[in-house]
């Protein structure tokens, strides 16, 4: 996403370097702040965060690097070989400061941006690096921004689309809120980093198997638990507290084989490509793409095929469907599959997005996801397309006034003032709501 | 192996102050889950609410101890409107996505860079503690004995969180007895049959989530005591716990949330200090200490299903009195 | 025949069961002709133009009924006629696209649920609601009115209300006596069988003191035995001075009991009168026999209207 600095960025950032500042000497530390040479800040500490900051393959110097998080904070800039390390006294998760204004004229990051939350893995060193690219700051004009973002959150949009139609789905056919969709989410991410990275298959493949796996997955989850659960008459609240517990379990299964690094998948960070004011690097294309192509083919699975209209049939009355010699478990089943698959899908396409794989990214995810759901109305799929879409465009357009770390409060803050004045939602029937 | 250290860190669990902030906390959550069948998803938000309206009142404002709990308890009032007002009319699943957004907006509010001189945003807070250690009746010293013997601060920290905490079960235990518990009851069990009765449900179910509330605010605060506040304390996982714990002693009872407390933290440090040692005596070769910190909560997630899909009633409730929300 | 078609699948009874005791009809209800919407001598409930609309489909059309003070009305009509939307919507369970309507005299539209009982319109279920985990005796108390310890302050101090909830006590016991639960007392009301939860929820009405007792299907799912002892108890309703509006779909079901009949069918009232007048009334016999081709599917399935709309929405999607 392309950085952009106007001077409402700017002021958090002054008042953040204010608070460092004033809490570096609350605390008495004393680091020199702006250390000409790059030797190691906090040699005496048994942790070391580091990185190399290069632009096209050359090393940037004196780019100055601010670490903060466990009531430390230190800074450095890069040597010569655009190498900076900070040395912290334990392991735990810190936000990375790379400050833009020291990066030559022409470069910014590109990705991600110049903020970094990093967690240690399971070495007592962790490398954090940023993508740079071209790019140029301050001549943004507002409507290249708002334009710029708007593209950004449509992409951002679909990709949530592809989970919440499943979440809407499953609720809508089961009465379950899947809080494990998560889980789900990060699945199809872990698994193409596993296949891509780890046993070097090439991405696209790496890729569909994710999906194929994660549409397995969906279907071991409602063979073993949610059908026998469902056998059992389990009402769903509680159904809705074991996908709780699912979620917790798998969340921290996945930590404890993965870590708590961030990876990148393959071509993760490629060069923004500009068409006028949109910047948009082949990824995001093909995000855009493949997202397109896949809900449109879902949205024909659900208006044409035989077992999408079942599917919204048993979604709309499952007991009058069952009567109707509609096989309902099976429907349930295709759903779970559906669902899941969907959810790998877009979990991979999220781990471009933020960027980066990680253990809790689907986590991350869902309470935006939940949102989309219930801004389109519980229960209907098309309503959660809508409501991803409301969601994205409304999560990267309003950083064109608050402050990035609050882009999730807007959306959160939508939710609940759509229900205040919609309660049904923007697709949803008022006569469904008791 | 040295089981000694094992068992008195886990008996130390048994009245720390945290202990008690989880038990109040899971309190609070059975009067809105267990009694009235409310799904509240943002007590991490109460509780947020309470530590931070504690501290900053203090920090920030200079007031004292009493001045930044009714601060904290005041938050946590306005807080339960603004949930309760556009969703207790609504379908009982709406609850729960509102009051996990509500939750994650106060944490993120807390978080950010923006206020960062009055929350300090991810650093959080801390220095707040003097005021309530001016108000120790206790002379300097060591109270109690083995894994229970501590200074003079932790005990009379002790003394206040536990108290509250017992305070509170006699009030949820003689409110839920009272004629008003019979509406509360009620609405758990249908609330369309209860308001055919002539009861008002939309204001009981309100007066039910401002009370849990307020018990969750107020465990927020012992729990900030004896630690600095830091967001990332208060995410959904915490809410999360909580339900553990609750569905672990018995979602409508007023021991269970507490007992439930006291074996899940028990339990807890008991079984991350054998793991830990067992990784350091090499038992567990396949595994590494920050692995085995993990698995404990995969076990915790495994536990809530099972204790939902075996023994939703839990530890202390009535078999017969199912008291689950269906 | 078609009418006869009992709820739940249950079979029906070959003769309709009767009351044991012998009702005292009441009679010279109404002014001028006995047609649909006419004027009543002491009308306690008067509606006019409710309009209620799912979707596409109208649920309840009702230009203008009367339901009179002092007599049992039985609102009849085959399923899917409005019946229960109509009862939700009197009672404010539920809220008409237009239309009002007066409760002695009072006007209750957007009144709310709980304003409508308190003001001595109770009303009872179709799908029974004895709150299962709650014991008989504490669904009865529920149902008594102005109870001070219900206030959340007062509630933590036992001596203001521990006088008024012995009173309702004894009160509650007494009902229960007359409804033969006094022995079930201090069971959860979940172990009682289908009907004598009918049976409680018309106690537990009663523990309000209520003006009009308005019963949904009271015999709906009940077995024959207990059906004449529930049929004794609606008489009895009325000879304690209350008025009884009950919604049956079964038009057997109420000849013996009803002092007055109103026909509901497709939303509008149809037909209005003497219960054996009514019967040989053809718009009676068209709305019941009209209506029995999509009545199988109808049945176990709830809510009437929800059921009709999905369906033509299933039906839509096929084609």
């Amino acid at each position: 996403m392309q950085p952009t600095h106007t001077a409402q960025r700017y002021i958090p950032r002054m008042l953040a370097i204010l608070f460092v500042t004033l809490l570096a000497a609350f605390t008495m530390a004393t680091f020199s702040v702006s250390s000409a040479h790059a030797d190691e800040v906090g040699t005496e500490y048994d942790f070391t965060l580091s990185g190399n900051v290069k632009f096209n393959g050359e090393a940037l110097d004196g780019v100055a690097i601010a670490v903060d998080g466990n009531g430390y904070t230190a800074d450095t800039v890069t040597d010569a070989e655009g190498k900076w390390a900070i040395g912290v006294p334990e392991k735990g998760t810190y936000e990375v400061t790379l400050d833009e204004e020291t990066l030559p004229k022409g470069v910014v990051v590109a990705k991600g941006g110049n903020v970094i939350d990093t967690e240690f893995g399971l070495t007592d060193r962790k490398s954090v690096n940023f993508f740079l690219g071209e790019g140029t700051r301050n001549t943004v004009s507002f409507f290249d921004q708002f334009v710029n973002r708007f593209v950004n959150g449509l992409n951002f949009g679909l990709l949530l689309a592809l989970a919440a139609i499943g979440v809407s789905l499953i609720f809508g056919t089961t009465g379950l809120s899947n809080f494990a969709h998560a889980e789900m989410i990060t699945f199809g991410a872990l698994m193409t980093l596993v296949f891509s990275v780890n046993l070097g298959l090439p991405i696209w493949l790496a890729i569909l198997i994710a999906i194929a796996l994660s549409g397995m997955l969906g279907y071991g989850l409602d063979a073993v638990l949610w059908k026998p659960l469902r056998r059992k008459g389990v009402a769903v609240i509680p159904l809705m507290i074991v996908s709780i517990g699912l979620s917790l379990a798998l969340r921290y299964l996945y930590q404890y084989f993965f870590g708590g690094s961030t990876s990148q998948l393959p071509g993760a960070g490629m060069t923004d490509i500009k068409f006028g004011p949109i910047s948009l690097s082949p990824i995001d294309m093909a995000s855009m793409g493949i997202s397109v192509v896949v809900l449109l083919g879902v949205a024909y699975f659900l208006l044409r095929t035989r077992i999408g209209k079942a599917t919204r049939a048993v979604s709309d009355n499952p007991s009058l469907a069952s009567a109707s010699g509609i096989d309902v478990d099976g429907v349930i089943r295709i759903v779970w599959v559906v669902g899941a698959a969907l959810a790998g899908l877009s979990g991979v396409l999220w781990a471009y997005f933020r960027p980066g794989v990680s253990w809790d990214m689907g986590f991350q995810m869902l309470l935006l996801v939940f949102a989309a759901v219930t801004l389109g109305g519980l229960g209907t799929a098309f309503g959660a397309l809508i409501g991803s879409i409301v969601v994205g465009l409304f999560v990267e357009l309003s950083t064109l006034w608050i402050p990035s770390d609050m882009k999730y409060v807007g959306a959160l803050v939508v939710l609940i003032l759509v229900l205040l004045f919609r309660p049904q939602g923007i697709l949803g029937r008022k006569e469904r709501i008791g | 192996m040295d089981w000694g250290a094992i068992f008195s860190n886990a008996a130390v669990e048994l009245i720390s102050p945290t202990t008690a902030a989880y038990a109040l906390a899971a309190l609070g959550l059975a009067v809105h889950f267990g009694y009235t069948g409310l799904l509240n998803f943002g007590q991490a938000g109460f509780m947020a609410l309470g530590a931070y309206g504690y501290a900053i009142s203090i920090l920030t404002f200079g007031f004292p101890v009493w001045g930044a709990f009714l601060v904290g308890v005041g938050a946590s009032v306005v807080f339960a409107l603004i949930l309760g007002i556009p969703t207790l009319r609504l379908r009982a699943d709406y609850l729960a996505i509102v009051t996990i957004a509500a939750a994650e907006i106060v944490r993120l509010l807390f978080t950010t860079n923006t206020f960062a001189s009055v929350t300090g945003s991810a650093n959080g807070l801390s220095g707040y503690k003097n005021e309530f250690a001016a108000l120790n009746p206790l002379a300097e010293g060591s109270y109690g004995f083995g894994p229970f013997e501590n200074n003079a601060y932790d005990t009379w920290l002790r003394i206040v969180a536990w108290s509250i905490v017992i305070l509170a079960a006699l009030l949820v235990w003689q409110v839920m007895r009272s004629p008003w518990g019979r509406v509360i009851k009620g609405i758990r069990e249908d609330e369309d049959a209860v308001r055919a009765l002539g009861k008002n449900v939309y204001a009981y179910k309100m007066q039910s989530l401002i009370f849990g509330g307020v018990l969750g605010t107020i465990a927020g605060m012992i729990f900030a005591l004896p630690r600095a506040v830091v967001p990332s304390n208060y995410q959904t996982t915490l809410t999360f716990f909580i339900y553990a714990i609750l569905l672990l002693g018995g979602a409508a009872t007023v021991l269970g949330p507490i007992i439930g407390s006291m074996i899940f933290w028990v339990l807890l440090s008991f079984f991350s200090g054998f793991v830990a040692r067992a990784v350091e005596a090499g038992w567990l070769p396949f595994m590494t200490a920050i692995q085995g910190g993990q698995l404990r909560f995969i076990l915790v997630g495994v536990a809530i299903m099972l204790i939902v899909i075996f023994r939703p009633q839990g530890i202390f409730g009535n078999k017969k009195e199912l008291a689950f929300v269906r | 025949m078609s009418a006869n078609a009992g709820p739940q699948g249950s079979p029906a009874p070959l003769e309709p069961p009767v009351p044991t005791q012998k009702p005292i009809k009441t009679t010279g209800l109404h002014i001028g002709e006995a047609e649909p919407g006419c004027a009543k001598v002491d009308p306690i409930l008067v509606v006019d133009n409710v309009r209620r609309t799912f979707g596409g489909l109208t649920a309840v059309d009702v230009a203008h009924v009367e339901v009179p003070r002092g007599a049992i009305t039985a609102l009849i009509g085959p399923n899917g006629a409005g019946k229960t939307t109509l009862f939700n919507l009197l009672t404010g369970f539920d809220k008409p696209d237009d239309g009002k309507w007066t409760f002695d005299g009072r006007s209750l539209a957007g009144v709310p649920a709980y304003r409508v009982a308190r003001m001595g319109q109770i009303r009872t279920f179709q799908l029974t609601k004895a709150l299962g985990l709650l014991t008989v005796m504490d669904n009865m108390l529920l149902g008594a009115k102005g109870q001070t310890g219900e206030n959340m302050f007062r509630a933590l101090m036992p001596f203001l209300w521990r006088n008024q909830e012995e009173e309702n006590r004894a009160k509650a016991l007494d009902l229960l006596t007359r409804f033969k639960l006094d022995t079930k007392k201090d069971d959860y009301a979940a172990s009682l069988s289908g009907g004598q939860r009918k049976l409680l929820e018309m106690a537990r009405a009663l523990m309000s003191d209520p003006t009009l007792v308005m019963l949904d299907e009271p015999m709906a799912g009940v077995n024959p035995a207990l059906t004449q002892s529930l049929l004794d108890h609606i008489l009895n309703l009325k000879s304690q001075g209350m008025t009884v509006l009950f919604v049956e779909h079964d038009m057997h079901m109420v000849r013996h009991i009803a002092d007055w009949v109103i026909v509901m069918a497709e939303g509008k009232v149809v037909a209005e009168g003497d219960p054996h007048e009514v019967m040989k009334n053809p718009a009676v016999i068209d709305a019941y026999l009209g209506q029995h081709h999509d009545e199988d599917i109808g049945e176990d399935l709830g809510a009437e209207t929800e059921n009709v709309s999905a369906i033509k929405e299933l039906l839509d999607d096929e084609r």
